[in-house]
């Protein structure tokens, strides 16, 4: 049995950022694939939630020029069925396929998976590599935040708790571009990530003119390797080269030893998916 | 602390008025109705065990409050097949062995019945992929399966004889 708590049912956005002005403790929820067991592990604290589940004005996929714009409420699923999105966003659409098992991805939703701030969450490095920008929301107006602003440490946001995470966007890449995720995991179903990888790498006559590479599991956040991408923007790209940014990514992490994985494996295995992820990219692009 | 709704959902074709709490999942409400043909296994949608099709897509029960699913049609293992005419799905299952001790076994059928809704030539691949949310600590898949693909062909068969 859960613990007992409130749950506000507002029909309009409108009304769910006024409760959200009001109160200090109200949390959202959306799919609550995640809520529930952490409420049944006594792991969350809070009683008083808002539902987001009504809020049909949140569930959609926009695209206008070349710009792609997913609403907060639209499930994983929902991503999965559009096609498109195997070439707006390669990366996310690969993490999508492999997001927990079919009745959770029927029910989590993206901004779900965005706020809940998991190191894990296997959205959020296909997002990174997209150069994602999140907007939220209050009853005192919306602000856009690039999602590589909005993790400042683990579980927490630069979202204010009167503000709901209400969208998420970014531009379709290019076509010189690659975007690939890969997510370690015991399992190919309904397994948490060890070890999450994901980049995005653009290429004119085999020099790198713009590298993303984000990584998740083997930090407080989700995080972008700057450094490596740095070190490979403005370079032709070769065996050498991807093994630097590679070791240059993985000095980055900061994994812990968990029940999954030892900290060790982690920073291996870091090391070894970026250097596999950016040679796929290169060999693709050439 | 929180109040008590109602909330009216259709079940197998039959209105269920269901007074509950926020905090009621949609596993405990519909289990206290007696429709105890909807297993509760992890109570944290690892296993599919309690897998209901909610407006036709599956979805773990633990994990789905009762109060957000007013208005819906929910349907269970019972919901599929009738009885002394099952399901091609239930007539592969028994056809291949695919339960052992059949506690995943509405789970998965409730699963793969949606798979089969929407694609009636599944891959292995594809079959597996859908059934990636339940568990089964018997059979090690295999018959599972082998029972997916085989209702999956008798499905076909029954398509094009009609």
């Amino acid at each position: 049995m859960l613990p007992s708590f409130d749950l506000y049912q507002p029909q309009s956005l409108g009304d769910a950022l006024q409760a959200l002005a009001k109160s200090d403790e109200m949390q959202p929820l959306a799919g609550a694939t995640n809520l529930v067991p952490d409420l049944r592990g006594k792991r969350e604290t809070c009683r008083s939630f808002i539902s987001l589940k009504a809020l049909d004005d949140l569930r959609y996929i926009n695209r206008e020029g070349d710009r792609v714009t997913v609403g907060a409420c639209t499930t994983i699923s929902d991503i999965l069925r559009d096609s498109a999105m195997q070439t707006d966003a390669p990366a996310l659409y690969a993490a999508a396929e492999i997001f927990a098992g079919t009745m959770v991805r029927n029910a989590a939703t993206i901004g779900g998976n965005i706020c809940c701030g998991s190191p894990s969450a296997d959205t959020v490095p296909a997002l990174l590599t997209l150069g994602a920008e999140v907007t939220l929301s209050s009853a005192s107006g919306e602000r856009t935040v690039p999602l590589d602003e909005f993790y400042v440490d683990y579980k927490k946001s630069v979202k204010r708790a009167d503000e709901l995470l209400t969208s998420v966007s970014w531009s379709i890449p290019a076509v010189n571009s690659v975007n690939l995720f890969y997510k370690l995991a015991r399992r190919k179903g309904d397994a948490i990530t060890v070890t999450g990888v994901a980049v995005m790498i653009a290429a004119q006559d085999g020099v790198c003119c713009s590298a993303r590479i984000a990584l998740g599991s083997v930090g407080p956040t989700v995080f972008r390797a700057r450094a490596a991408e740095d070190l490979l923007t403005g370079k032709a790209l070769d065996e050498d080269l991807i093994e630097q940014a590679a070791r240059t990514a993985a000095d980055q992490c900061a994994p812990i030893d968990d029940i999954r994985a030892s900290a060790g494996y982690r920073l291996q295995t870091a090391f070894s998916l970026t250097r596999r992820l950016l040679t796929q990219a290169w060999k693709q692009l050439a | 602390m929180s109040k008590e709704k109602s909330i009216n959902v259709n079940v197998n074709g039959k209105a269920v008025e269901l007074v509950v709490p926020a905090h009621r999942t949609l596993l405990e409400a519909l289990r206290h109705e007696s429709f105890v043909e909807i297993k509760c296994g992890c109570e944290k949608g690892d296993c599919g065990a309690c897998a209901v099709l909610l407006d036709g897509e599956p979805v773990d029960s633990c994990l789905t409050l009762a109060w957000h699913v007013d208005g819906c049609e929910v349907t269970t293992i019972k919901g599929i097949g009738q009885p002394g005419k099952a399901d091609p799905l239930q007539e592969a299952f028994i056809e291949t062995g695919a339960a052992q001790c059949g506690y995943c076994t509405p789970g998965m059928i409730v699963a793969a019945k949606s798979l089969l809704t929407d694609n009636q030539n599944p891959s292995l691949a594809e079959i597996k992929r859908a059934l990636g949310g339940n568990l089964c600590r018997c059979t090690g898949y295999t018959r599972i399966f082998e029972a997916v693909l085989l209702a999956a062909r008798k499905m076909r068969e029954e398509g094009e004889a009609a």
